[in-house]
């Protein structure tokens, strides 16, 4: 190819790498700006024009996880020594962090809201890709009568509308109490993802030789074995990647969320929206709680990049 | 359905005379998966169509009173409904145009020598794979007429974007077009690379022009999976709810979703609404059934 390269091929080339690298800029732009707000100090945040160059500041974050009251009254310098330097950084702000009246700190709602999204997406990925490989070794290796009648019916399951669910789901969890609670959503993650575990580990499964068993079967493993010590050892990236897509899913889902839960066991997703417009929202502490909200995410996207496209396309698409 | 698992094995199989048989483990493997499915899903849903034929609420203790066809007809009669899904209508069609038009150019480019292509194209993936509400969310910033950046870097002054009722549902497009033409241009990535390289050399020695080239080799070689995309994403939009419903409170971008859930749990009319949820569910099993002929199409390949 080098060869036959001509003169407006190799400008044609150089425009394109512009292009890419400004697109990416634009792209990268709004997380780019989530991060940099979520270390501004709290007046340079929405200022005209854009602070783009500031000394950074930890003290969204202080905000974030603490429950604060304005300050009415300075506080004297005796109270500021004393206050530990986090507190100093509210202090600083005009605002004072709310204590009990044994003196202990407040918590914001966001650490419990983090838990509870670390509950769910942990529990709902164990379970859905737990059952999720079992099945898709079935359906790989075995004969069933219906295969892809049953496959579609699996992927249906994953295109209904969440609200369609929802409604359904809210009247029945409201009669058994589940309405709220992290069971409550666990079983809708698990449901929701099972169905994309399925298609996607049996794209993997499909991979591994079944001459691999059937030698073990020879060698007097059986079925069971084989599977346990033949099989999933083979499997283990495609498990990875399988779970760590279902862990996003559920970590990064809404509308259940929304729906399905209030206060103890609401996920970080509803959570956060709820902050803006109560009183005079503090950009600054959004931008820290969705900075770590989106941390994992954007890490997890980092150690995926070579299994997105298997996982975006159900394993359709392997490359 | 269990009579249709239980055939064709063998369970005198070899490894049947130690463990458990091939037709045990099989079905050990796939009916819990079944019925859990059944049960949360196919369940509810039936559930649900018996409600739709009452005048339910959820909010009052009062009984359901059947009411047949009656919450269909009103539904299929109302105009508001019928804007609602007029609205949907125009929200997939600009954000899955937008998102074919910026996808498949960006993966041309990339499909070209670029240094460092693996980690330029991480890095543009990145959107879709963040939560649309959270990151929905600080889109408000963004599009704020007096101090967001939008305004700001394109020089547009105080223009309002969200509460603009003409432009609201445009601005949840494009932040929706942002999210996800990278899941365009990875599919179109990977068609793009499936081109056999020798059929742009037989090109070139015919001396066909680039626009050529581009119409008769590339797009229909990519059309398969450039199709599976754009099913998938009409899909994804027609569903929509979290972006719209997170950024503004516009009548101009109440989509059906949105519809749907304040009917459910703001009007608390439950009957109707489960009437509404089955009217979306047929539609969106009808766009389904085309996606997965596509995707089985595509896999045959």
């Amino acid at each position: 190819m080098a060869a036959v390269t001509t003169s407006t091929e190799r400008s044609l080339n150089k425009l394109a790498i512009v292009g890419v690298l400004i697109i990416t800029m634009i792209f990268l732009a709004p997380i780019y700006w989530i991060a940099s707000t979520a270390f501004k100090p709290r007046n340079l945040a929405t200022t005209i024009p854009p602070t783009v160059m500031f000394q950074p500041e930890i003290s969204p974050f202080v905000k974030l996880f603490t429950k604060r009251s304005q300050l009415r009254t300075a506080p004297t310098p005796e109270q500021y020594a004393a206050a530990p330097w986090w507190e100093r950084l509210v202090f600083d702000g005009g605002e004072k962090v709310v204590r009990s009246g044994r003196g202990e700190v407040q918590w914001s709602g966001y650490p419990s809201r983090f838990m509870n999204s670390l509950i769910v997406a942990i529990t709902s990925t164990i379970l859905a890709v737990g059952m999720g490989t079992f099945t898709a070794y079935g359906f790989s290796r075995f004969k069933i009568k219906g295969e892809q009648d049953l496959l579609f019916f699996i992927l249906s399951t994953r295109m209904l509308p969440p609200v369609v669910v929802a409604i359904p789901m809210f009247l029945m969890y409201r009669v058994v109490g589940l309405n709220d609670t992290h069971w409550g959503l666990i079983i809708l993650y698990t449901a929701f993802n099972l169905s994309f575990s399925v298609w996607l580990m049996k794209g993997f499964m499909d991979e591994i030789p079944k001459e691999y068993e059937e030698a073990a079967l020879v060698d007097g493993y059986t079925r069971m074995e084989a599977f346990f010590k033949i099989v999933l050892p083979e499997a283990a990236t495609g498990i990875a990647a399988t779970a760590v897509f279902c862990f996003i899913t559920a970590w990064n889902e809404y509308a259940f969320a929304l729906i399905m839960t209030n206060r103890r066991a609401q996920t970080a997703p509803p959570f956060i929206p709820s902050q803006v417009g109560s009183g005079l929202s503090d950009w600054t502490v959004i931008a820290a709680g969705t900075f770590l909200f989106l941390l994992p995410v954007a890490i997890f996207t980092f150690l995926l990049r070579n299994h997105l496209l298997r996982g975006m396309s159900f394993g359709a698409i392997r490359k | 359905m269990a009579t249709a698992v239980m055939t064709t094995l063998d369970p005198n199989s070899r490894s049947a005379a130690r463990g458990m048989s091939d037709l045990t483990i099989r079905n050990l493997f796939i009916i819990p998966t079944i019925v859990f499915l059944i049960v949360f899903n196919i369940f509810p849903l039936i559930y649900s169509l018996g409600y739709s034929f009452t005048d339910f609420r959820a909010s009052s203790p009062a009984a359901a009173n059947f009411v047949g066809l009656q919450n269909y007809r009103e539904l299929l009669n109302d105009p508001f409904i019928w804007s609602n899904f007029a609205i949907t209508a125009k929200y997939v069609i600009v954000s899955v145009v937008g998102q074919v038009i910026v996808g498949f150019g960006v993966a041309l480019l990339l499909n070209r020598d670029i240094p460092l292509k693996g980690l330029l194209t991480t890095l543009l993936l990145l959107p879709m794979m963040l939560s649309m509400a959270v990151v929905g969310l600080f889109w408000k910033l963004l599009y704020d007429p007096s101090f967001g950046i939008i305004n700001y870097t394109l020089g547009l002054g105080s223009f309002e974007w969200l509460s603009n009722p003409d432009m609201a549902l445009y601005a949840v497009a494009i932040t929706d077009i942002w999210m996800w033409s990278p899941f365009v241009m990875l599919l179109s990535l990977a068609g793009l690379s499936a081109v056999p390289k020798h059929l742009y050399e037989a090109a070139a020695i015919d001396r066909a022009g680039s626009f050529y080239t581009f119409f008769r080799i590339t797009l229909p070689l990519v059309a398969p999976i450039l199709m599976i995309a754009i099913i998938f994403r009409t899909m994804e939009a027609f569903k929509t709810f979290d972006l719209a419903y997170i950024l503004t409170s516009q009548p101009t971008t109440e989509v059906i979703s949105i519809r749907l859930y304040k009917m459910a749990f703001q009007e608390w009319q439950t009957g109707r609404s489960c009437a509404l949820a089955y009217i979306v569910l047929i539609m969106i099993l009808a766009i389904t059934n085309i996606y997965v002929k596509y995707l089985n199409k595509v896999k045959e390949r």
